[in-house]
């Protein structure tokens, strides 16, 4: 019966459409032969696509309200990842085979490849970055690219002034976006929400903004350019072989990330952030010191972002302010909601998809936006906690009160 | 027994509305004590400006631990009173929602660690017994608040007695000398009342703390109080014990009115 009355709605949708339609889509004059051209196709088109839009968004609504927490859509990835995660017989086969691939990876396919994989791990750690701030602290923060540019001007300006290398910019250049997350967490303490999301927007902007007109200091909307690729003991390195070299350094920085991020979450700190998003005063009640938390949660995210710059700048050898407009903080953002925010399988697959798919799907390019802005309505609505939510740790006690240890 | 807190005429104006007019209230050791009064009285302001949610525009607040000296706590920070040992719950349910009922008791255990970032990240020996110790502690605190059946439940999908006695959980878990409940049994069955009146006469006997609570539940003050304070319009009005306030003229014309109103 339901089923019924869904089909009979999107018919009317259907109808409704030829009519609002028919002018443009049925109905051609032409002028030169003074005539009316009739394309019945067009209204037959129209119809069967608004029907089975109309059906599909219907059924997929019925299931997302009647089925709830056991909708088609929301059980079955989750127990998938859940139960690889926790059997080693099927964890350790998955990972040899994952590292496997990932080793022989730049050697068997070409630089464009290694290329467009080197950008996707960058944006798996500014995710990773990003989802410490947005993810766990719950601090919406849309001027996450600031600590990116602050990351990658500071290795260029002091690449191009002192000749500093590669491997010595790397810390200086996280050390710097740390000063400048704590320097941006002071002013936004008190801010919460909407109003904290408005503020570091305008902290995004502000810095974009002194890169491109403040020539003397960072040679304005021109750029910085020659700044030198990482250095390999100082041999020389062809093109090739450097982006395999900065490949390698990605994954590395990646896995490094996630061994990081995995342990703060499951911290002391990590329970902080995490209580801090869900109740800032029942969070304070527990004696935790607001202040602090957040401009760990802050001064930590940005460090992230900071490595990356640097990571930037060697890796396109020129950067100037057009790289860090607010469509690349937006982009950051989607990755850590779709993935899911708080989860780091999550957030690894968004920045995968996000980044990956549109460089494969570069034929379609026109419509990149109109995909994007659409996957991102479709997820809100149909799967708000992102692609693979993060999952609480699970604690196991024995009846023998020592044996109370935690797993995690 | 000594007096473990002490507000001495506070006073909480916003703007030109005078929520608090000097307040005075004493808790004694391992004493529980209610603070009763008209929906409006000022109660939860009180509450407020004890824990440092509000900064009292006058008088003054003092604590005094047992093995500790006394404090004056006036513009102290939320956290930094939790951590002098002044707990409390609140009157809309406060949890953390979409953590599991054993992190919410964790949380609660925050202000008592010290680990810190770096010691997260290498997780050494002194982080990791700090981290089993913070586990442990938390789950004989659920053990003793019967809520060990939920202990990897969210939060969020308790039952609402459950929840409120989670947040008494979490309160306890901070290791304080007074407890500051508001409202406990707000919206609870005749069932649950008693279980909870039963569940603070045992944390006062087992944690050896003292208990202030607010309750509109007259049968459960009565029955639960060593002393009683009322409040009405901002004031305090009267106190004493059980059968000293039921019998004060003052109280009876709050609580029904007067005939010349």
């Amino acid at each position: 019966m339901n089923i019924a009355r869904q089909i009979k709605d999107s018919l009317l949708v259907a109808i409704w459409f030829i009519i609002l339609t028919f002018p443009i889509m049925v109905i051609r004059v032409n002028t030169i032969e003074n005539e009316i051209e009739w394309r019945w196709h067009n209204m037959v088109l129209v119809a069967v696509v608004s029907f089975v839009l109309s059906f599909a968004w219907r059924y997929l609504f019925t299931i997302k309200t009647t089925g709830g927490k056991e909708s088609a859509a929301a059980v079955p990835l989750l127990p998938w990842t859940q139960r690889i995660m926790e059997n080693p017989r099927l964890l350790i086969p998955l990972l040899a085979a994952l590292g496997v691939g990932v080793i022989i990876f730049p050697f068997v396919l070409s630089v464009y490849q290694v290329n467009i994989m080197v950008t996707a791990l960058m944006f798996v750690v500014l995710g990773l970055g990003l989802n410490i701030v947005v993810g766990l602290a719950g601090l919406l923060d849309l001027g996450y690219v600031a600590f990116y540019a602050v990351g990658a001007y500071a290795y260029a300006l002091l690449n191009h002034h002192y000749d500093i290398g590669f491997w010595a910019a790397l810390p200086i250049g996280a050390f710097l976006a740390f000063i400048a997350g704590i320097l941006l967490g002071f002013p936004v303490l008190r801010l919460r929400g909407d109003y904290l999301a408005i503020v570091t927007l305008g902290f995004g902007e502000i810095i974009r903004l002194i890169l491109e007109n403040w020539n003397e200091f960072s040679f304005g909307p021109s750029g910085i350019s020659n700044i030198d690729r990482p250095g390999f003991f100082g041999i020389n390195l062809s093109f090739s072989e450097a982006t395999i070299y900065i490949y390698f350094i990605m994954i590395a920085l990646c896995l490094f990330t996630i061994f990081v991020v995995n342990r703060l979450e499951k911290s002391r700190i990590g329970r902080a952030w995490i209580a801090l998003r869900e109740d800032e005063i029942a969070c304070q009640a527990m004696g935790i010191d607001k202040t602090k938390t957040k401009l760990a949660a802050f001064a930590l995210g940005a460090t992230w972002a900071g490595m990356i710059g640097v990571i930037f700048a060697a890796k396109t050898t020129f950067i100037n302010p057009a790289s860090f407009t607010f469509m690349e903080s937006a982009i950051i953002l989607c990755i850590v909601v779709m993935g899911g925010m708080g989860s780091i399988m999550g957030v690894i697959l968004g920045a995968l998809i996000l980044i990956l798919l549109p460089e494969y799907l570069r034929a379609f390019s026109d419509y990149r936006m109109i995909a994007f802005g659409v996957s991102m309505v479709l997820m809100m609505v149909f799967r708000p906690q992102g692609i693979l939510p993060g999952v609480r740790a699970k604690y196991q006690f024995k009846a023998a009160p020592k044996n109370a240890g935690g797993t995690e | 027994m000594e007096v473990v807190l002490h507000t001495d005429n506070l006073t909480m104006d916003f703007g030109g509305l005078r929520a608090a007019a000097n307040v005075s209230l004493e808790v004694k050791e391992k004493e529980i004590v209610a603070l009763i009064g008209p929906n409006g009285a000022g109660k939860t302001t009180v509450f407020n400006c004890i824990t440092g949610v509000y900064e009292a525009t006058g008088g003054n607040i003092y604590i005094n631990p047992p093995g500790g000296s006394k404090k004056r706590i006036n513009g102290k920070k939320i956290n930094s009173i939790t951590e002098l040992g002044v707990a409390r719950t609140f009157q809309n349910i406060r949890l953390f929602q979409n953590m599991t009922v054993l992190e919410n008791v964790m949380i609660g255990r925050h202000c008592r660690a010290r680990g810190g970032i770096i010691g997260a990240i290498i997780r050494d020996k002194k982080t990791r017994r700090e981290e089993e110790s913070i586990v442990e502690k938390s789950y004989r605190i659920l053990e003793k608040m019967g809520l060990q059946a939920y202990v990897n439940e969210l939060a969020k999908n308790l039952p609402y007695g459950a929840q409120r006695r989670l947040e008494i959980a979490r309160a306890l878990a901070t290791e304080p000398f007074i407890i500051l409940l508001d409202e406990p049994a707000a919206g609870m069955n005749p069932q649950e009342t008693k279980t909870l009146d039963d569940l603070i006469v045992k944390i006062r006997d087992e944690e050896q703390i003292s208990i202030l609570l607010i309750e509109h539940d007259m049968k459960l003050v009565m029955s639960l109080s060593d002393r009683i304070f009322v409040m009405d319009h901002g004031e305090m009005i009267a106190n004493g014990t059980p059968q000293e306030v039921r019998a004060n003229q003052k109280v009876i014309k709050a609580y029904l009115g007067d005939e010349t109103d």
